[in-house]
């Protein structure tokens, strides 16, 4: 192991986050070189001088009261209490989605996923458009708005199909970002809960039987056909998110075929 | 179009103070790491708080804290946003402790004593505030926090690797600066 792989390994060595192969080849190098044996010093000390500070702050009492009047009450009136700021509100940074890269020496270690990432930029993503109010870009129930919107803004055409008489309503289309790049986002509605079709551009044109998984509480209903890679992303029940995929894979083979 | 919250009922609003509000501090404290700006702090938490009651109903997890971090850091963004459009808006780069706290006390103690001296929390504090963003928020998830690698990459959306090449420029930022201190003393 080089110093230069250690000096970042032996972060994860302090904070218990190593798995036991690679904590025993950090060990070993530090055994043997002085210069990262008295960084792994300097950094447990600074840890602890850390933790033994109180670093933390306390929340004005204020910011309490303001909290607590801003939600329903037991007895009273619902209060709704405007937030000083309202441009907190907006999202400015539709594309949260950093792409600050790692600086590709540790990628080795600890390799990410692609497809869990990307799962869980899909559900931020749907999370973003809840809460901010920026569900559509393009309002519109009828698929022949909806689908011409997408035209120059991506480099696929998302298909746009009306399910509302199997009970999911269109209701319009959006541009997010996933994975640093804009994908298309149909949004659709089942009673109060929203669905976020996100369409993106896949490799292969292989198709790719439906898969359905929960990330941070919600349901992904992921899957590939005719060079598009799909997910269905809700708070729906599996079964009703999978009757959604179903409804719409349908549709689409009775366009096509 | 907003999704609106299905149920404000009193008991929504009760499950979620028992859910939510022992976070307050944590919540408060990453802000003003974050802004670096107690007023600001107030807002984007209590903005925080409001967003993450409306999605009360659809939380299943994760873990509370980590999921409420994640809203505000997403606050704090817009709010970063807001600040990079109106550049003529004097902001509030500095904690206030770096102004009244001297660079290093003029002291007859030993050097063990001086030793402690560098490593209080004020002076911590101004260490860390001083970290560029990313940095900032990895070392302070981490340390102040006590989040896991994997919490703080679903917290800031960026992978593991990320996350512990982040930390590692951190603490290394921290050492320098710790040592460029402790010269400064002799």
């Amino acid at each position: 192991m080089t110093c230069d792989e250690a000096e970042v390994l032996l972060h994860a060595l302090i904070d218990g986050e190593l798995d036991a192969g690679h904590a025993r080849d950090v060990e070993t190098h530090i055994a043997g070189c002085q210069h990262c044996a008295a960084a792994l010093s300097d950094y447990r000390e600074m840890s602890k001088a850390v933790a033994d500070a109180d670093l933390h702050y306390k929340a004005p009492p204020e910011l309490r009261q303001r909290i607590e009047a801003a939600l329903p009450q037991p007895r009273a009136q619902v209060v709704q209490m405007p937030s000083r700021r309202s441009v907190l509100r907006g999202f400015a940074m539709g594309s949260a989605v950093s792409a600050i890269a790692a600086t590709g020496l540790f990628a080795i270690v600890l390799r990410n996923d692609d497809m869990e990432r990307i799962q869980s930029e899909v559900v931020s993503a749907h999370l973003r458009s809840l809460q901010a109010g920026h569900l559509t870009d393009v309002i519109s129930t009828d698929q022949h708005t909806v689908k011409p919107w997408f035209n120059g803004k991506l480099d696929v055409s998302p298909p746009v199909i009306d399910l509302t008489t199997q009970g999911f309503t269109l209701i319009g289309g959006r541009l997010d970002y996933v994975d640093a790049r804009p994908i298309g986002a149909v949004v659709y509605r089942r009673r109060q809960h929203v669905i976020n079709l996100f369409v993106a551009q896949t490799a292969s044109t292989e198709r790719r039987a439906a898969k359905i998984e929960t990330v941070q509480g919600f349901n992904i209903r992921h899957w590939s056909d005719h060079g598009l890679n799909y997910w269905a992303v809700s708070d729906l029940a599996k079964d009703e998110l999978a009757d959604f995929g179903d409804k719409f894979e349908a549709a689409m083979g009775s366009n096509t075929g | 179009m907003p999704v609106k919250a299905s149920d404000d009922s009193p008991e929504k609003a009760r499950r979620f103070r028992e859910a939510a509000l022992p976070y307050l501090d944590d919540a408060y404290t990453l802000a003003r790491y974050l802004l670096r700006n107690a007023a600001d702090a107030e807002d984007a938490v209590q903005e925080c708080y409001l967003r993450a009651f409306k999605h009360f109903d659809s939380y299943r997890g994760p873990a509370m804290k980590p999921w409420l971090f994640a809203i505000l850091r997403n606050v704090c963004r817009a709010e970063y946003a807001r600040r990079a459009t109106t550049p003529t808006s004097a902001i509030e780069d500095v904690p206030e402790s770096a102004e009244q706290a001297p660079l290093w006390h003029e002291t007859q103690e030993t050097p063990e004593a001086q030793m402690l001296r560098r490593w209080d929390s004020d002076t911590i504090r101004r260490l860390v505030a001083a970290l560029a963003e990313p940095f900032r928020e990895t070392f302070v998830l981490r340390e102040i926090q006590n989040l896991s690698y994997r919490e703080i990459a679903n917290v800031a959306e960026v992978p593991v690797g990320t996350v512990m090449s982040r930390l590692a420029r951190a603490r290394a930022m921290l050492r320098s600066a710790w040592m460029a201190e402790q010269e400064q003393v002799k």
